[in-house]
């Protein structure tokens, strides 16, 4: 039987990516961040499972005005880094895994969730930044992939409670897979940031940090939220931070934080990342 | 039909009043996405944007990099990012240029070192007013 380990919430900030993908990690800017992040990436590099779910977001690069579902599932062999406006990131194609991913959608939509089901999508920073922030530059990602993209930007978007509820549906998924694979979970995205108008800049540490310790002692509590609460306190970007919910969702009621890191600012951005392990 | 987060001071997210106002500004932003749009766009501006429905105060706010206005004619700002791409630039200038008040690059990246833009005093329209 499939088992799920833990799960790891991530900002995907682009700059993040651009500062691996240019080696810029050193830098003043950066150092501090990486340093940080170091005992993050040696826990991926001693708990590596078969397959990671990524919740991730599209920002108007696969999905846009024209069509975007509140869920879409990932059901290609490959995925390919997306062009943005600026050219792909110069990094692996993502490997998926069919068989993992459609076994995910018939479980989940069994349990009343509608899924959008997609084998084309290339993947933007959403997604390929947490792999940068996690395995750094391999030559191949350590990991298959299954892609959960959620509709964070373009109202109406899935209350916090129905993205808690979705986690908790793969993490059903998971359980009744036969295969004996060991699977991670990551939410990304946020955490506190507004990146338009007049009020852009503001960011929230209050706010995040609460919702970081919701995750692991009451994270129903992160549920209860609103999408204009998060607005309003995280700022209009900030929202993402549903997705973690999702991640939250799939994992047991017991988990066990083994490591958090806040640093204000990346971009303009209060970056946020936390491990949990499932008991 | 107004919404409770219209209450949010300098915030324009995208629902469906931006969607309807915004979908022809924000599918030009879209189309940069691809290597032969942004072609066409850097050798003729206004010939590319003439090809989308889109109105003349928003093409002028494009050909002018008017990042803010853009906002307030309908455009988002994961769409937005294109054109700021398509220049080159970090988005740390459009960040400052819509920024209130105005900032440069150099002064919006040290209001983020700083620790950024507190949340007090930054919840609610009736604060900005009043403050």
């Amino acid at each position: 039987m499939a088992k799920l380990t833990a799960g790891m919430g991530t900002s995907h900030v682009p700059g993040l990516g651009a500062a691996i993908d240019n080696g810029k990690t050193h830098e003043a800017y950066w150092k501090s961040l990486f340093e940080g992040l170091e005992p993050l990436r040696n826990w991926h590099k001693a708990n590596t499972p078969d397959v990671n779910i990524i919740v991730y977001n599209d920002h108007a690069t696969e999905f846009s005005l024209d069509s975007y579902s509140t869920f879409t599932v990932g059901v290609g062999e490959s995925f390919r880094p997306a062009d943005e406006g600026w050219g792909p990131r110069q990094v692996p194609e993502m490997q998926g895994h069919p068989e993992f991913a459609w076994h995910l959608i018939e479980s989940v939509m069994a349990d009343e969730f509608d899924l959008a089901v997609n084998a084309s999508m290339d993947l933007d920073h959403g997604f390929t930044v947490p792999l940068s922030v996690a395995y750094g530059q391999p030559s191949e990602w350590p990991t298959a992939v299954v892609p959960v993209c959620v509709n964070v930007i373009q109202h109406p978007l899935p209350t916090a409670l129905r993205c808690y509820k979705l986690g908790q549906a793969i993490g059903t998924a998971i359980e009744s897979y036969p295969d004996d694979i060991t699977v991670g979970i990551w939410g990304t995205g946020g955490l506190s940031h507004q990146l338009g108008g007049e009020r852009v800049g503001v960011v929230n540490p209050e706010f995040d940090q609460l919702f970081l310790d919701n995750l692991t002692k009451d994270p129903l509590a992160n549920t209860r939220l609103s999408h204009t609460d998060f607005m309003r306190e995280a700022g209009c970007e900030g929202v993402e931070m549903i997705m973690w919910n999702v991640m939250r969702g799939a994992l047991g009621d017991n988990v066990e934080e083994i490591f958090r890191l806040y640093h204000i600012p990346v971009s303009a951005t209060a970056f946020g990342a936390i491990i949990l392990e499932n008991k | 039909m107004e919404r409770d987060y219209d209450k949010i001071p300098g915030t324009y997210p995208l629902d469906s009043r931006t969607y309807r106002k915004g979908y022809h500004v924000n599918m030009f932003l879209m189309s940069l996405n691809k290597a032969a749009c942004r072609d066409k766009f850097s050798k003729n501006e206004r010939a590319y944007l003439d090809t989308f429905k889109m109105t003349e105060e928003q093409k002028l706010a494009v050909i002018e990099r008017r990042y803010l206005d853009l906002l307030k004619l309908g455009a988002n700002v994961y769409y937005a990012f294109k054109l700021v791409s398509f220049d080159r630039q970090p988005p740390q200038v459009m960040y400052g240029q819509m920024a209130e008040p105005r900032l440069t690059f150099n002064e919006f990246q040290q209001m983020m070192i700083e620790g950024g833009r507190p949340i007090s005093g930054n919840r609610s329209v009736e604060e900005w007013n009043n403050g």
